[in-house]
């Protein structure tokens, strides 16, 4: 009796949940729809031109290929793509860092201006990034005769390169930490203080470990942004071949010389590259999101 | 290690957190900063720790100047709120870290450390966690680390800021006594931050109660509690019935309830008495002043009983404590009436009737009488 | 007396200040410096000249034509991929980035191999009248390729933090799931889709690597006004350069700044009606 009681009251309830769980089948047609044209919609979009650029550098085939990697100007781009990001990386980090710091632990005045600044070159043209530096120390610009006169060249050379890529890319780090560093609080910094750590031991033993998967993730999308950046090296870099070329400069010379093939084997370096950071990227969110935090993607 | 704060004061842009607070804390003492949230106790806390300076006032330990010190050089013991562990050590890591980040001269050999923190886990009855991480462990076992990472450096001084705060109720009872019991063993200065009364009074040797920056009064919790100085205490510790009471021709008055004498000899018009549901006296014999009350609602609450009188001469509802044996004694039951009347009251002359800010005198008043129930 | 608790105000805050200085203020002055050079007159010129106004027109109307392509795609791509759950869901939900993570030459040389009248997808849309590369819509394709990620990415956490009860209540008092859409969901996700759309905006007027390949760059029709700045440049015309530069990124800040006041005017309104 209390059995057959049980099982008529449990199938009761398995009906309405049913009935409240499965949507009409109008509404289950519209979830369908949408769902396919918002796959299918990224999958044109998205996949294809991806497809694309492995198709066309294979086109010739293997050998093909592989020898247009090996060209000595594709080698050398190679090279000077990733000095530039070593250089300007981890300037950019410190910077981030610093600013973060002062930006999440203190009060002072002009704090709001400050992270307009920082967030300045998000909106500006990278071309317009190029052109800057161009006007301060190209020949006609406010050091161009100074530096001509010394024998120094910025523009049309690695200088500039590195420069521009630290203007475009100067803002990743410090727009993760900030606001992670603000939602964590300094509790943990004052505890150590308290516990008589002097200042760098407080920032290397607890500061430090706390934004760290922060941080790596700040510098995996400055490397991308830095290695792969296009308008504002070309404006600062002459073109060059094997001295100031990177490896978005590279494919553009290669494709303007209607070398596709040439043009799509470094590109699909380029986008093995950003293959990588996604998974990189979508890894640390995965394990650490917690950690990462506060940041919204979309204010890249 | 005497520590004395005098005239502490800190603004903040909008309020004042601190207003003009000297308090002085004997060494080994158990002292509890007691008040609402906004009373100042927290940024007092803080600026005993260094992580806060005043705008205007001192601190002397041992007549040396205090606030000088950095908060790293001021040996002190400091348990935050919400712990501040750091997430990314271990249980055993967080309590080595003071020692740790000592200068090479000072710090204790490798084997010491772990010494010292294996003796503190065992103390804070953690031993076996050495090895977890704060995010595995619970409420009252965070507590615990940070009590012990607290203690590791040797501190003259331990602060803790709303120690059983975030604790629910049974860890928190269980806590309290065993803090008690580790005070007891350490005899260290204490000195630690509340919004509970009920905790100040159980944990503290003496308590500072705190309101609006300022401290109303700092004593033994049964001084506190049987002899409050300022409205304020009277009403934030412990229940209080509240009365006005007029001073006319020599006497005090609250509706049929009359004192033959007047304290202030018709310096003021206006008092407000505050009596406690404790000291309501019930059945008082009709030669004596007392109101006729209307007994509305009887609430058991274990060994303790709730009265809950109406008194038609004031309109006032009095809430009125006795012991679970009385009820059946008096013959009490709802409905009846009885002559209800204070056994003691604090009685504060004021300006105007219902203005708490304007208080003048306090007196202490005890029935002479001992006919009472 | 001291009222930094923490240690390294003035080390962070001063090499912050100072590297901002020289990297980002100090160029930017160059910029307005140089540009002022060419007086009002120049600046009138220059404006007037078709070619230069054909090219800014292009570049504003088409990133906000591409912004609000955005943010129509971006909706409905974040509202599938934070409400359904359907196999690969997760692999799409990454390859969202994949135009931010992709360098922009790539991404142009795709696009043109791809919408090409020879092109993979060309050489079926060309014949049908259909030209999108070498025309203004590629430049226009290009511009929503590079912004696609911002209306995404802004709109997830807060459809994710969206509460249903709203939804239930709406539901329960008759709304059909389109009235529920429209008069519940989307006002609420109004302010947030005005900041995907400023940062698509802002992104797709400055783009200039994905777009000067499936351009075409025919003056008057394809070309974008960050191209004619580097034409500009390898003239040598500087002062030219600079006002041009100094014109665009005027106008960018006016248009965000505009869109920021909407914003908080949306926000406030949705605020009220709470």
């Amino acid at each position: 009796m209390t059995a057959s009681l049980t099982t008529a009251a449990s199938t009761t309830a398995a009906a309405t949940s049913l009935q409240k769980r499965q949507p009409h089948w109008p509404r289950k047609i519209g979830r369908a729809l949408l769902i396919l044209v918002a796959v299918s919609f990224l999958a044109v979009f998205l996949v294809l031109p991806l497809s694309v650029v492995f198709v066309e550098a294979f086109r010739q085939g293997m050998h093909a290929y592989l020898s247009s990697i090996k060209q000595p100007e594709a080698l050398s781009a190679i090279r000077l793509t990733l000095l530039v990001a070593v250089i300007a990386v981890p300037l950019n980090v410190v910077f981030g860092v610093a600013a973060a710091w002062a930006m999440a632990r203190f009060e002072f005045r002009g704090k709001a201006l400050l992270g307009a600044f920082i967030d300045l070159p998000f909106s500006i043209s990278p071309v317009i990034s190029g052109l800057v530096y161009v006007l301060l120390f190209g020949a006609q610009g406010w050091f161009g005769p100074w530096l001509d006169a010394h024998n120094v060249k910025i523009i049309f050379a690695v200088p500039g390169l590195v420069l521009a890529t630290i203007f475009i890319t100067l803002p990743f780090v410090a727009r993760e930490l900030i606001p992670l560093m603000q939602a964590q609080g300094s509790d943990e910094e004052e505890a150590a203080r308290v516990l008589g750590a002097g200042g760098w031991q407080m920032f290397f033993r607890v500061t430090l470990p706390n934004i760290r998967w922060a941080l790596l993730y700040g510098v995996l999308l400055s490397n991308a942004r830095a290695m792969g950046e296009f308008g504002a090296v070309s404006v600062v870099s002459g073109h060059i071949r094997g001295l100031t070329t990177t490896m978005p400069l590279e494919v553009e010379m290669r494709y303007n010389e209607y070398d596709y093939v040439g043009a799509f084997a470094i590109a699909s370096l380029l986008a093995l590259l950003a293959l990588l950071t996604l998974a990189i990227k979508t890894l640390l969110e995965w394990h650490y999101g917690d950690e990462i935090a506060a940041h919204a993607p979309g204010g890249h | 290690m005497t520590l004395e704060l005098s005239h502490l004061s800190r603004r903040f842009t909008d309020f004042a957190a601190l207003d003009d607070v000297s308090l002085s804390i004997a060494p080994g003492e158990f002292l509890a900063l007691l008040g609402p949230s906004g009373s100042g106790k927290t940024t007092l806390l803080r600026i005993l720790a260094g992580l806060d300076y005043p705008d205007a006032g001192s601190v002397h330990l041992d007549g040396h100047n205090f606030l000088v010190a950095q908060a790293r050089e001021r040996k002190i013991g400091l348990v935050f709120q919400h712990y501040a562990l750091f997430r990314h050590l271990t249980v055993a890591e967080n309590v080595a870290f003071g020692l740790r980040v000592r200068k090479r001269k000072l710090r204790p050999s490798k084997a010491a450390i772990t010494e010292r923190v294996n003796q503190l886990l065992k103390r804070v009855q953690l031993d076996g966690y050495g090895h977890r991480y704060p995010t595995q462990l619970s409420g009252g076992q965070r507590q615990r680390v940070a009590l012990a990472r607290a203690l590791a450096v040797e501190p003259d001084l331990l602060l803790l800021d709303e120690p059983f705060g975030a604790l629910d109720a049974q860890v928190r009872l269980t806590l309290r006594r065993w803090l008690r019991e580790l005070h007891e063993d350490l005899k260290l200065t204490t000195i630690f931050v509340t919004h509970d009364q009920e905790e100040a009074l159980e944990l503290a040797d003496r308590i500072a109660v705190m309101n609006r920056g300022r401290i109303e009064q700092v004593g033994t919790p049964e001084a506190i509690y049987q002899q409050p100085a300022t409205p304020f205490v009277c009403e934030f510790i412990g229940k209080v019935n509240k009365l006005p009471v007029t001073c006319t021709d020599g006497k005090l008055a609250a509706g049929e309830w009359v004192l033959d004498s007047d304290p202030w000899h018709g310096r003021h018009a206006h008092a407000t008495a505050y009596v406690r549901p404790e000291h309501l006296a019930l059945g008082v014999p009709a030669n004596q002043p007392a109101w006729i009350a209307h007994l509305r609602h009887i609430y058991l609450a274990g060994s303790v009983v709730h009265l809950e009188l109406y008194v038609p001469a004031i309109d006032q509802t009095l809430e009125a404590d006795i012991a679970g044996e009385d009820v059946a004694r008096l013959g009490l039951q709802t409905g009846v009436d009885l002559r209800v009347a204070p056994r003691s009251a604090v009685v504060f002359a004021i300006d105007k009737p219902g203005d708490d800010a304007t208080v003048q005198d306090r007196w202490m008043w005890q029935a002479q009488s001992t006919i009472f129930a | 007396m001291r009222r930094r608790i923490l240690p390294g105000f003035g080390l962070s805050l001063g090499y912050a200040l100072a590297y901002l200085g020289l990297i980002v203020l100090l160029p930017l002055a160059a910029l307005a410096w140089k540009a002022s050079g060419i007086g009002l007159h120049g600046l009138i010129r220059l404006l007037s000249s078709p070619r230069t106004f054909a090219a800014l027109k292009l570049s504003f109307v088409g990133a906000t034509f591409a912004a609000v392509v955005n943010a129509v795609v971006g909706l409905l791509v974040a509202w599938v991929l934070v409400r359904y759950r359907f196999p690969g869901r997760r692999f799409l939900d990454a390859l969202v980035d994949l135009p931010f993570a992709l360098p922009t030459a790539v991404a142009g040389i795709a696009l043109t191999a791809l919408y090409a009248p020879n092109g993979w997808l060309g050489q079926w849309l060309v014949p049908h009248g259909i030209q999108i590369a070498y025309a203004p819509p590629g430049v226009i394709l290009a511009m929503v390729f590079v912004g696609f990620p911002f209306v995404v990415r802004t709109l997830q956490p807060v459809l994710e933090s969206l509460d249903r009860d709203v939804e239930e209540a709406a539901e329960s008092l008759g709304a059909s799931h389109l009235q529920t859409f429209f008069r519940v969901i989307l006002p609420m996700l109004f302010p947030t889709l005005l900041t995907g759309f400023a940062l698509a905006l802002a992104r797709a007027v400055g783009e200039y690597g994905s777009v000067i390949f499936i351009a075409g760059n025919i003056p008057m029709r394809s070309e974008i006004a960050p191209l004619l700045i580097v034409e500009k440049l390898e003239e040598f015309n500087y002062a030219g350069a600079a006002a041009l530069g100094m014109v665009m990124l005027i106008a960018s800040f006016v248009l965000l700044i505009i869109i920021s006041l909407l914003q908080r005017w949306s926000r406030r309104w949705a605020e009220q009606t709470r």
